[in-house]
């Protein structure tokens, strides 16, 4: 049987997304550009949110349905006049469904320059297994 | 079905949330093709995206370049113009597959050029969070300058 790649791990739309947050917070919803690759043992997630810290970083995950949540805060100062500006700060979002095949209890996260480091391990059930032929 | 060509991510006709949100959502996708100006005012396309500032005695320049080594970053000023060049290279995985790549990678480079001068000397740069700010001093001549009026 052909396993499904994409199995493990499922964007949903974020702009989806977007009708749930808007309403509840004040602020502009960014959706981070994401990266998403597997290897044997693990699916990784790279994100990039510029400007978030460390502490603005809110990663939750609830009934399979993984949330990344950063908050990125606009860095000027109180007199500070806009002359050229092409963003703006605002809070980053981005949901992703797990399958059951990854071992929720095992997730790392790194934050590093900006751009965020999730490393999803697959269960011991999901990884590919080499099954050995004995033969007399 | 225009609208579910020009968005292949788009769930569809028949997903939750209301009509009326949908239909924003499809006209803000449809702007931001069209013209390249997303709904927050992003350009779409430019790497690096730059904000520029000012105060009374500074201006202050700030580019999104998420996940760079900073010593691979080239700030350059000429005159009244601010250059910003590097590379951004995508990590070295061994043995994945890719399900998504969206993330920007590869040589960049952006020059803004200052309403007026500055003090090219004693610019300052730092990168923190993947933000690149440079504080960029202002002449004396070009701070503003208290004038007393005097009453006879």
């Amino acid at each position: 049987m052909a396993i499904d790649k994409t199995k493990g791990l499922q964007t949903r739309e974020a702009r989806e997304l977007g009708t749930t947050t808007e309403a509840t917070r004040p602020g502009l919803l960014l959706t981070p550009p994401v990266d998403i690759f597997e290897d044997r043992n693990a699916i990784t997630v790279l994100a990039d949110m510029p400007g978030v810290r460390p502490g603005h970083l809110k990663i939750d995950l609830h009934e399979g349905v993984l949330t990344i949540t950063g908050h990125a805060d606009a860095p000027d100062g109180p007199n500070e006049v806009a002359v050229l500006e092409e963003y703006r700060a605002g809070t980053y979002q981005r949901t992703f469904t797990l399958s059951e095949a990854i071992d929720q209890s095992q997730i790392q996260a790194t934050l590093r320059h900006g751009v965020l480091r999730l490393r999803l391990p697959k269960a011991e059930q999901a990884k590919p297994r080499q099954i050995k032929i004995q033969t007399d | 079905m225009i609208v579910r060509q020009l968005n292949p991510w788009s769930p569809g006709w028949n997903a939750e949330g209301n009509a009326l949100a949908q239909m924003r959502r499809d006209m803000e996708t449809l702007m931001k093709r069209l013209t390249g100006v997303t709904a927050d005012g992003s350009v779409a396309g430019v790497f690096p995206p730059m904000n520029v500032s000012e105060d009374l005695d500074h201006y202050y320049v700030r580019a999104l370049i998420p996940g760079i080594d900073a010593s691979q970053l080239n700030v350059s000023v000429v005159n009244q113009t601010i250059a910003v060049a590097g590379t951004r290279q995508a990590p070295e995985e061994e043995g994945v597959s890719y399900h998504r790549k969206e993330r920007a990678e590869g040589p960049f480079s952006r020059s803004v050029t200052l309403p007026a001068s500055f003090d090219g000397a004693r610019v300052d740069a730092t990168y923190v969070d993947g933000v690149l700010t440079l504080t960029l001093p202002k002449p004396e001549t070009a701070k503003p300058r208290r004038v007393t009026v005097q009453t006879s």
